[in-house]
């Protein structure tokens, strides 16, 4: 298993990673991203949460000073942050891995299972089970006290 | 670096969860996921996707037309540091796409179902059943009226024996908890098998 540990600098290489080739390919990044690559959403899933580590500095962008305001309390998620700054998810992954890069926010993603590449194979199995049994039923403990 | 928030706003980063909402469009997936979520639910741009379409008639130059595809989700605080996020499929087939990020690491799915229009869930069913992700089938009774037996639900849409179906109401919090509850409960027989 090559399982990543969470908040382990998740889109700090993002570019050793293949992984782009499947991710949605038809988008593009534009505007704000600058032609940077997005990372992928395996690095930077929807439900990866985000704090700051510093506050909005001159020169910055107004997504960023908006993420880093947002994040300034506490933690929200990457797809929290895409809707509350009006950027589409994959534009704001970029935004997201820009500051983490910078030491502004840091991440804490999920362990997600790996993405089975084996060169397009008609049988995709990207979807592992969550394998963790503990987590699942105090999840389901937890839906019950709702 | 600019002077860091305050030591106190850095406490430990909540386990995140997630359970995918899918169905056709307007089955009331939004509907569903404010019943249970914290926060009202938000809307993001989850994908664009560009389409060269040729030549312009007017100009003779390339015309790229953007798609966004929207996305609705909601957030629920459980006990423990757990965060379940709901994320709703964006509504129509050709962005099922889409799809592989959302249930990359999700616990299952649900399948909201308008018996008026079954077929609009045919390829949600068929999405999570090939890929052998846990998912229950919950007919949402519009008004609280049933108006089709499980029965009949079940064998129109041929889900195996081993997936629930069952009747939600999207609007009323114990019948989506309960749809959830369902939901996980599978996901860990699953696990066990």
């Amino acid at each position: 298993m090559s399982a990543r540990h969470p908040g382990s600098h998740v889109a700090a290489g993002s570019d050793d990673s293949n992984d782009d080739g499947e991710d949605l390919p038809t988008v593009r990044p534009y505007a704000v991203a600058g032609g940077r690559r997005a990372p992928s959403a395996t690095e930077l899933p929807l439900e990866a949460l985000v704090q700051a580590l510093s506050t909005p500095l001159t020169g910055m962008t107004r997504e960023c000073r908006r993420i880093l305001e947002l994040t300034a309390s506490g933690w929200l998620s990457v797809a929290e942050l895409s809707a509350h700054v009006r950027l589409p998810v994959p534009v704001a992954r970029v935004v997201i891995g820009d500051l983490q890069r910078q030491g502004a926010v840091r991440v804490h993603a999920p362990v997600l299972p790996p993405a089975d590449r084996r060169s397009g194979t008609a049988d995709r199995r990207e979807w592992v089970p969550t394998s963790d049994r503990r987590l699942l039923e105090s999840v389901l403990d937890g839906i019950s006290t709702l | 670096m600019a002077s860091a928030p305050s030591e106190t706003a850095l406490e430990a980063a909540p386990t995140t969860v997630k359970i995918v909402i899918a169905g056709g469009f307007a089955v009331g997936k939004t509907t569903f996921i404010g019943s249970l979520s914290d926060i009202e639910p938000l809307s993001t741009e989850a994908a664009m996707t560009e389409h060269s379409v040729g030549l312009d008639d007017a100009g003779g130059r390339d015309r790229k037309t953007t798609t966004t595809v929207a996305m609705d989700f909601g957030r629920i605080a459980l006990p423990g540091n757990l965060w379940l996020y709901l994320f709703g499929t964006p509504g129509q087939d050709r962005f099922l796409f889409m799809w592989d990020d959302l249930v990359r690491g999700a616990i299952g799915a649900v399948v909201l179902v308008d018996t008026e229009r079954l077929e609009q869930c045919f390829a949600a069913v068929d999405y999570f059943e090939q890929r052998g992700i846990p998912f229950v089938v919950a007919v949402n009774c519009f008004d609280g009226i049933a108006r089709h037996e499980l029965d009949d639900v079940r064998e129109a849409l041929a889900v195996p024996a081993h997936v629930p179906v069952l009747y939600t109401d999207a609007r009323a919090r114990p019948a989506t908890k309960q749809t959830l509850v369902t939901l996980v409960q599978m996901a860990v027989q699953q696990l066990a098998a």
